[in-house]
């Protein structure tokens, strides 16, 4: 890649920096890094402030082509920085968590309110100059919204449902929404500062409860840096453990989200039978491993337990429990014309916008961002494993639905044992997705094209399927009602 | 549809049998029984759970007291929207910083009589996170506190049984 070589060329390259080379650079060839961003010659990785002798931002960048990555470090001599957010969107989170944190100025931010400081610390700058907060108590000043009959609607931070907090100003126009503003940083625990000077065996535990969710991922994140660091390599068998770990807490992440979004579309039986799927994820996941989320049980040069006696056949249950009863359930999804009305074509996520942002994860996947970290950069075992990585490029709900239905299908080896041409395919036709087409009662009348409504017709071929099943259904609703 | 919910007709159900309440918790809970807040309360809990800073994992458990094997409803225990709805604050999470004022409030749109009960290691002291510029420490030293269900997280049958305990021995603040 041309950009990394460049920046690797123009920059001090730091000795010993692995497993990615970094180089320091001049503000100059930073700005350069910037602009390459902005013409989307390069994806933002990582942009984070440091204190050592003195000041620094770093930056991480990927290439997308190669998924080449590079880190890129500036001196703040007078404890300022270009600003990344200036020129490149993403950026400007991060510059405000920096200058919150750190006390460093972006110049030329576009944006200079702070971040994660909600004004109630005792210190300003607790990374930074570590400065007493005395009267610094101003209002935040939310972004304003004008026009004729606008209501503002705050959600937050203590809000309906079993949830972590967070603020949301909603400015509605009517039904509409012309303005969402988040405002985050609620359960900002310090844990970086909590980090630094911190025991290996210490700084692990923090890591595995900086996301109780993805714990497992946040151990093996943990571990792979410092063995890194170290020039340490875990035996084969603790990555295939930890592999597992990770399979499994996706797949009850992915089961419980998949029932959660229908649960939210109000279509409850989803939910009620995907919790109780991965209900028996996590109780074989506490037979193998002890614990039910796997907390604590990846450490850096391996893993804390080898499988319990009985973890492999508990494991092969539950696997089997799931294979039986999912793609029943994803039936129900596809065939359930009231709750595909709620998931198909909302919430879209444009493929631009997540190439800009370099969203991860099925969020990218369902946006056409063809990128997973298991695959690239990679990591043991995976890179000796064989799995599809499924992308979609509708960036609705549905196709978030679908990207961790694919996902589950994956993990559970599904691949393996039944190798049907769809599997993991990009676009395909959710009719045919599922074994034998089942007529239901939404299918029985075929509607001529026209019924496809407008806003429809741009869309591809299974986005317009779905809205014949749903404006079949609706026509059924119709007669039976004028009957 | 049809054949899922004719299989949940003719299926055993998967609830786990009632779990005899905490010991422990019995103990904490102080022995006295509120009997005018019990005829009051009907036997019955509304629950509003606070995430002051946990890392979420003790929510995963909380969220899996509703699904079909634990199904707290069936105790007559069930979550609420609002504060203003609810009898029991379930908090978690070393309290933040940022998060302490918001708990208050939330404690203080909470009606009379109310119980706090804090979930998991870190709601009763901060556990790792104690100390840091932004944890302002256990649930306690901000709203005072009940009942305190150990674990990182605790299990939902752990959390059952501590539910169940203050069902059971609902208690007088003096």
């Amino acid at each position: 890649m041309a950009l990394l070589s460049d920046i690797n060329v123009q920059g001090q390259p730091v000795e010993g920096h692995r497993p990615w080379p970094r180089v320091v650079v001049t503000a100059e060839v930073w700005r350069h890094a910037a602009n390459e961003l902005a013409a989307g010659r390069a994806t933002l990785f990582g942009l984070w402030g440091d204190v050592g002798t003195s000041y620094w931002v770093h930056m991480a960048l990927i290439a997308p082509s190669t998924n080449d990555i590079a880190v890129v470090s500036l001196e703040c001599a007078d404890q300022t920085f270009p600003s990344v957010g200036a020129l490149h969107r993403p950026a400007i989170r991060l510059e405000r968590a920096i200058a919150s944190l750190y006390g460093l100025e972006p110049v030329g931010a576009p944006d200079t309110r702070p971040w994660l400081d909600l004004g109630f610390w005792d210190v300003q700058h607790p990374l930074g100059a570590r400065i007493p907060a005395s009267d610094r108590r101003r209002a935040y000043e939310f972004l304003p919204a004008e026009g004729e009959n606008l209501h503002q609607i705050p959600v937050g931070p203590v809000h309906a449902g079993i949830i972590e907090p967070g603020h949301f100003r909603f400015t509605a126009g009517g039904e509409a929404v012309v303005r969402l503003e988040q405002r985050l940083g609620y359960v900002h625990k310090g844990i970086e500062s909590l980090m630094a000077g911190a025991t290996i065996e210490r700084a692990c535990q923090l890591a595995a409860r900086t996301s109780g969710d993805s714990t497992v991922a946040y151990g093996i994140a943990f571990a792979r840096a410092v063995e890194a660091a170290l020039h340490v390599e875990a035996l084969p068998r603790a990555h295939y453990l930890r592999a597992l770990m990770a399979e499994l807490e996706r797949l009850a992440n992915h089961l419980g989200d998949i029932g959660a979004i229908c649960n939210d579309a109000s279509f409850a039986l989803m939910h009620a039978h995907c919790g109780i799927l991965r209900e028996y994820v996590l109780r074989a996941a506490d037979a193998a491993f002890g614990h039910r989320l796997m907390m604590d049980q990846v450490k850096p040069g391996g893993a804390v337990n080898d499988l319990k006696s009985d973890g492999g056949s508990r494991i092969r249950e539950a696997v089997q429990h799931i294979k039986q009863r999912f793609p029943r359930l994803i039936e129900l999804y596809d065939n359930t014309a009231s709750l595909l009305d709620r998931t198909v074509a909302t919430g879209i996520v444009r493929p631009e916008l997540a190439r800009q942002f370099g969203a991860p994860g099925h969020v990218g996947r369902a946006s056409g961002r063809n990128f997973d970290a298991r695959k690239s950069p990679g990591y043991p075992p995976y890179d000796t494993l064989e799995f599809a990585v499924p992308v979609l490029t509708a960036g609705d709900v549905d196709a978030r639905v679908w990207v961790r239905i694919r996902e589950v299908e994956q993990s559970l080896g599904a691949h393996r044992a039944n190798p049907r041409p769809h599997a993991g395919r990009a676009d395909c036709e959710p009719a045919q997705r599922y074994g034998r087409r089942r007529r239901t009662w939404a299918r029985r009348r075929t509607w001529p094209r026209r019924r496809i409504p407008r806003r429809c017709a741009g869309l591809g071929a299974d986005r317009r399927w779905a809205y014949r099943a749903l404006s079949s259904a609706r026509s059924v609703v119709v007669s039976v009602a004028s009957a | 549809m049809r054949r899922t919910l004719f299989e949940s007709l003719t299926h055993r159900p998967l609830m786990e049998k009632k779990p005899l309440p905490d010991d422990a918790a019995l103990a904490e809970l102080a022995a006295s029984v509120d009997r005018v807040a019990r005829r009051r309360l009907g036997r019955s809990l509304a629950i509003r759970e606070v995430d002051a800073g946990s890392c979420n994992g003790c929510e995963l458990e909380i969220h899996a007291l509703n699904n079909a094997f634990y199904d707290l409803e069936r105790f007559g225990l069930r979550f609420v929207a609002s504060p203003r709805h609810a009898d029991v604050l379930l908090v978690t999470g070393p309290v933040t910083r940022n998060m302490r004022q918001a708990l208050e409030r939330t404690y203080n749109a909470t009606p009379d009589p109310k119980w706090v009960v804090a979930v998991g290691d870190c709601a009763a002291n901060g556990g790792l996170f104690a100390g840091s510029y932004a944890v302002a420490g256990g649930v306690n030293a901000v709203v005072p506190v009940d009942l305190h269900i150990p674990g990182c997280p605790p299990s939902p049958l752990q959390l059952l049984k501590g539910l169940l305990a203050l069902l059971n021995n609902g208690i007088r603040r003096s």
